[in-house]
């Protein structure tokens, strides 16, 4: 995979490292647990895990101001957890409870947050994508400086309307930076063998749009991009197009039988590639930190993962007549 | 007033006092509509509130979501009901539903307008009724006009509720009544009271059913171009019917079916769209649960057959007065 405009060395400072450190490793654990919990029947049906992708949505998060937005696709997890959102609200949510963020109405795919201007969490592959630009246009609207990050997979960088959205958010300059996940496989087909394109933010040169590639597996490096194109949209230049070079462990769902590539491959990248591994060093390298404090942010991790947890498990399932409320307004 | 000019004296009222409207869709700005409903909307507001599209139903209403979620009132339209297709999947999954799966959290004040029905000679891909398909949808309102005044004031309605409104209107009454008889001369909405339209502001409340003729020997259930062909059906069957103009679908007023039918005993149903699943379907599904005891014969629908809108064969397709007169006869047999 293209490895472009990394960022090796840096004046990035210990304190910045470490909370890349801690919230990057929230979303591993927080993901591993899920996992887990899944695998003991405590979350039902489909539940997308993040694990490999961290340094994407907490290296853009570094480059967000307060009042931005983020829509996503349904792999969302980390991009809730990356904007603040409560991890106990979170995995309540995964196994269907009435302290989960949506009630128990919306499931691992669909959560929303008003307070930390999070509209979900959508499942269905790309259609996320209009929204934001919708979002954006609210904001240009109202004037108010503010940018939406709009993200979606490779995968869905072949549906439709994402095109059509490029088309729309380039024509009336819409501060939205479109963020193109790419982990290689959509689904379970590899990128080879769906998109014609090998680097997709390519295609934003037919609408007028700028973009680049990015190595989504150093944080550093989204961060640094995730700021030119923030800077770019709220400069009122219009959209901008990240695409960050990631990858994820894990299979599509949990059903993953995970055929379509080579246990090696995904060894290869953990070893050589893991988000996480790559700071925890510059920490280390630098003396930035030592061992020790390393494994009491771990220590604290996993206290607030397991928390989340017992919330999730100690939450009662919603009451039958939720079925029935916010389908409309209250009359 | 026509319908047109009171579709477009609704957004104007909208515009004018609410900041937070937007109209836009292909051709809705500069050019004002392909049928005029936005004509000089962009001049008096600008731009920047009432401007065009590219043609991508799919983004103008995802768009329109992503807008509403964060505080404004889009109205859109989609220039031909088929031509939402492409936009289905944003308005079932997405408009509809953003309300429930975020508890509450973010909602979708948003009203898509499309030119419905037939009788234009449209052919297949200008002429349908698709009103069924969004009814099915729970999370969605479904309104269709049948006048100027109900257009007007359903549409400010339409665009003040809290919840993502479909908002049909028939083409074929854009200019005036149409009593089914295509070879007639063609009547403006100058001639019929319902064309007089109050100035101003004021709402038609959505989910309210209108008598338009009472009666006591028969119901006849109808919505937008088929009031007038119904209200023909019955001067020329000199039958003592009851017309109801149901003007919002979704959600329905049982209330004043129920209180028709306990008293006529009698029902007929009709609509453009294709019979089978038609609105029709549960129509009758809803009345036999409320009035069974109180029917005296088979419920009767008078629909566009089970194929795709035709071309050449428009008026053997479309529901006309005499195929409804046959249906009222046959329900006073029994």
């Amino acid at each position: 995979m293209a490895a472009r405009k990394t960022v090796k060395k840096t004046n990035v400072s210990g304190d910045e490292l470490k909370h890349y450190y801690r919230e990057m490793l929230l979303i591993r654990r927080f993901e591993e647990k899920a996992g887990q919990l899944y695998g003991m029947g405590l979350i039902g049906g489909f539940c997308h895990l993040y694990i490999g992708q961290e340094a994407v949505v907490v290296g853009l998060e570094a480059a967000a101001e307060e009042g931005d937005k983020r829509i996503t696709s349904y792999r969302d997890h980390g991009h809730m957890l990356a904007c603040g959102m409560d991890p106990g609200g979170v995995m309540a949510e995964l196994t269907g409870r009435e302290g989960g963020l949506s009630k128990g109405k919306g499931g691992s795919m669909h959560m929303f947050s008003k307070e930390k201007h999070f509209y979900g969490g959508h499942g269905i592959v790309g259609a996320q994508v209009p929204l934001g630009a919708g979002l954006a246009f609210a904001d240009k609207y109202k004037g108010n400086g503010r940018v939406t990050f709009t993200y979606f997979g490779d995968g869905a960088a072949n549906q439709g309307q994402v095109y059509e959205t490029f088309n729309m958010a380039a024509l009336w300059d819409l501060p939205v930076v479109f963020v193109i996940e790419n982990n290689q496989y959509a689904m379970g087909t590899a990128q080879a063998r769906s998109t014609s394109t090998p680097d997709i933010y390519t295609r934003g040169e037919a609408f007028g749009i700028p973009g680049e590639a990015v190595d989504g597996m150093n944080v550093l490096s989204v961060k640094e991009a995730g700021e030119r194109a923030v800077a770019h949209c709220r400069s009122g230049k219009g959209p901008y197009i990240l695409e960050v070079k990631t990858y994820r462990y894990r299979g599509h769902s949990m059903s993953d039988p995970a055929k379509y590539r080579t246990r090696e491959e995904v060894q290869r990248m953990r070893e050589e590639r893991d988000p996480i591994e790559q700071v925890r060093e510059m920490l280390l390298d630098g003396k930035h930190a030592s061992e020790d404090d390393l494994k009491a942010i771990d220590k604290d991790i996993k206290e607030i993962v397991n928390q989340a947890a017992d919330f999730a498990r100690a939450s009662p399932e919603p009451a039958l007549d939720e079925l029935w409320t916010d389908i409309y307004a209250e009359a | 007033m026509t319908m047109i000019e009171a579709l477009r004296d609704a957004m104007d009222v909208a515009l004018e006092r609410d900041p937070s409207v937007v109209v836009f869709g292909e051709d809705v700005g500069y050019f004002g509509g392909v049928f005029r409903c936005t004509a000089g909307l962009q001049e008096k507001y600008g731009e920047e509130r009432v401007f065009d599209t590219p043609i991508s139903e799919s983004a103008i209403v995802g768009a329109a979501i992503g807008m509403a979620a964060h505080g404004m009132r889009p109205c859109v339209e989609v220039q031909f009901a088929d031509y939402m297709y492409p936009a289905y999947d944003q308005i079932t999954q997405e408009a509809a539903r953003l309300r429930h799966r975020s508890n509450g959290q973010f909602t979708c004040p948003l009203v898509i307008r499309m030119p419905t029905g037939g009788g234009i000679y449209g052919g297949q891909t200008h002429s349908q009724s698709p009103e069924a398909l969004f009814t099915h949808v729970a999370g969605l309102k479904t309104v269709v006009p049948s006048n100027p005044q109900d257009a007007k004031g359903l549409l400010i309605a339409a665009i003040e509720d809290p919840d993502p409104v479909i908002f049909l209107e028939p083409k074929r009454l854009y200019n005036g009544p149409f009593h089914g008889d295509h070879t007639g001369k063609s009547v403006s909405w100058a001639s019929d009271a319902r064309g007089d339209v109050r100035e101003g502001y004021y709402k038609t409340p959505l989910g309210k059913a209108r008598v338009t003729r009472e009666g006591a020997a028969v119901t006849v259930l109808a919505y937008g171009t088929m009031v007038y062909v119904a209200e023909a059906a019955v001067q020329n069957s000199g039958i003592d019917a009851e017309v109801i103009d149901l003007r919002t679908l979704l959600p329905l007023d049982l209330e004043t079916i129920v209180t028709s039918v306990e008293k006529t005993g009698r029902c007929v149903i009709v609509h453009e769209a294709t019979k089978t699943s038609g609105f029709g379907a549960e129509l009758i599904a809803e009345v036999q649960e409320a009035c069974f005891y109180h029917l005296e014969a088979p419920i009767e629908r008078v629909c566009g057959w089970d194929a795709p809108y035709p071309h050449a064969q428009e008026w053997d397709y479309f529901p006309g007065p005499d195929r409804i007169e046959r249906a009222l006869r046959k329900v006073l047999e029994v």
